[in-house]
């Protein structure tokens, strides 16, 4: 697994990526608010923030492809909740005005994502108070996500190369058999990451 | 079960982020003086293995395909504020990096899965494994708070949609309970494996003679999940086919709720067909726990050794 699967693009060296995290977060989440409050027809505000976003992935030298396959991946959750609102009178503008507004603010994530690296994110988290256990267990996330993900592929992959008997039943008791083992192995991990941490001098 | 940007309005999501702030504010203050240092790690490690977990799908049924969402399972080996806050980094981590479930809707989320899935899940775990003993209790009590976890987070999820006045309740309450009660059984079923694969490797860290963790701890946050569902779903429930209309008239937007069904669909109006009443829905609900209370029995016998070592 590549260790950058979730933000690739978060450490170029743009001016868009050197811009401050703080104004970043903000205007993200600015922009995802006013989004979402927009009314469902408001067609002008959609195409500037849609030619906007275009703009910024352009600046910071995010492939549009890049986007557009993460936009693949996450819009079937958008249409899958979206689906419900169609089974009402005139249920379509809303359909498409929901779904314009989700795939908008879901661009703007990305772009916010792929610009900002997520140490940043965190240090902001830091600076405006959040709960110090919070944030630790954030950083802690992040930075054994890709361990733990890499070791659930590894151990996939070593139970596929071993059985091959592919029942719905049998692969059910596989999969948690692996996550168990998962959650154990994890356990030891944060055993040793916590005299690790203690050997560095954390309090 | 994630909601993504655009399905909530703003009074919604901050009335959502509001409530989830407050539980997890309860959580953060309970871990911090009743978790000791040692254990710090393992919140960040655990969140790590949840989201691992939420990647590895399992074949369901033609062609789709589930994954576990945790919050049980995190309850049941780590205790529920524990479980708060690992489920509500694991949902802020996949908001940000992942853009599964929108910014705005973060709290929504929050409040959906980390405080009614996890500490809720863990309140329903803690009482009813004691219908049996031992691994066995522990068992049956992960698959049955999974179900329910499940279906309570759904149903906050459509009286959140519908709060918004984008989807109407009668539409909206059936699909998401009736889908999510299906889901429901494969969270259940695949929390019960799992505890059972962690008992086989490390007994010690499935702790089958733990009494409840301090009532207080369960108490409060199971208060503030109360208090959500009042908020968030009873509009609906309490004057049942009209709630939403008043609301939606007291609210304004009036112009959104459908007169009538639009689709006739095999289960209209979540009961079944030919059978009118209100106490229809109750009973489909009741019947489907009672199935899922079944269901947690009899893994729990399947599952666990005849007799205790």
């Amino acid at each position: 697994m590549r260790h950058d699967f979730l933000d690739r693009y978060s450490r170029q060296d743009t001016p868009t990526h050197r811009a401050s995290a703080e104004a970043k977060l903000t205007c993200g989440l600015a922009v995802v608010a006013l989004t979402v409050a927009a009314p469902l027809d408001a067609l002008p505000y959609f195409v500037a923030l849609a030619s906007a976003l275009v703009a910024v992935a352009l600046a910071a030298r995010i492939p549009l492809n890049y986007l557009g396959v993460r936009l693949l991946w996450m819009e079937p959750f958008v249409l899958g909740v979206g689906v419900l609102t169609l089974l009402q009178p005139q249920g379509w503008k809303v359909f498409l005005g929901i779904v314009v507004k989700s795939t908008l603010s879901l661009v703007t994530m990305a772009v916010l994502a792929n610009t900002t690296p997520f140490a940043e994110i965190l240090r902001v988290l830091r600076r405006i108070r959040l709960p110090a256990l919070l944030v630790t267990t954030l950083a802690l996330m992040y930075r054994y996500l890709f361990v733990l993900v890499d070791e659930a592929e590894r151990m996939q992959r070593a139970r596929v190369a071993r059985t091959f008997d592919r029942r719905r039943l049998y692969s059910w008791k596989m999969l948690a058999t692996v996550l168990g083992q998962l959650f154990v192995r994890s356990t030891e991990r944060a055993e040793r990451i916590y005299s690790a941490m203690l050997a560095r001098g954390w309090k | 079960m994630h909601i993504p940007d655009g399905f909530l309005d703003l009074p919604t999501a901050l009335a959502t982020g509001a409530m989830a702030s407050a539980g997890v504010g309860v959580a953060l203050w309970q871990a911090k003086r009743t978790l000791p240092a040692r254990r710090v790690p393992l919140l960040g490690v655990t969140a790590a293995f949840v989201f691992a977990a939420q990647m590895l799908n399992f074949p369901v049924a033609a062609g789709t395909s589930g994954h576990l969402v945790g919050g049980v399972l995190a309850a049941a080996l780590l205790g529920p504020s524990a479980a708060v806050i690992v489920m509500t980094c694991v949902l802020v981590l996949q908001c940000f990096l992942f853009q599964d479930g929108g910014a705005s809707a973060l709290g929504a989320n929050i409040f959906n899965m980390a405080i009614v899935g996890g500490a809720g899940g863990y309140a329903i775990y803690a009482s009813t494994r004691r219908f049996a003993g031992g691994l066995r209790g522990v068992v049956f009590g992960a698959a049955f708070a999974g179900w329910c976890s499940t279906v309570l987070a759904a149903v906050c999820c459509a009286g959140e949609l519908a709060l918004s006045g984008r989807v109407a309740w009668r539409v909206v309450f059936p699909a998401m309970a009736g889908v999510h009660m299906l889901i429901g059984l494969g969270e259940g079923i695949i929390t019960a494996l799992i505890v059972v694969a962690v008992a086989r490797a490390r007994p010690e860290l499935v702790d089958v003679r733990a009494e409840i963790t301090r009532p207080g701890q369960v108490l409060a946050l199971g208060l503030i999940a109360a208090l959500g569902l009042a908020l968030f779903v009873s509009p609906f429930a309490c004057e049942w086919p009209d709630g939403l209309e008043k609301v939606a008239a007291k609210l304004g937007f009036e112009h959104f709720v459908s007169e009538k069904p639009m689709m006739p669909s095999p289960l209209p109006e979540y009961g079944l067909p030919g059978v009118k009443g209100a106490w229809v829905t109750p009973l489909v609900g009741m019947a489907g726990t009672l199935m899922a209370f079944a269901l947690a029995f009899v893994l729990a016998r399947v599952l666990t050794p005849k007799k205790e070592i």
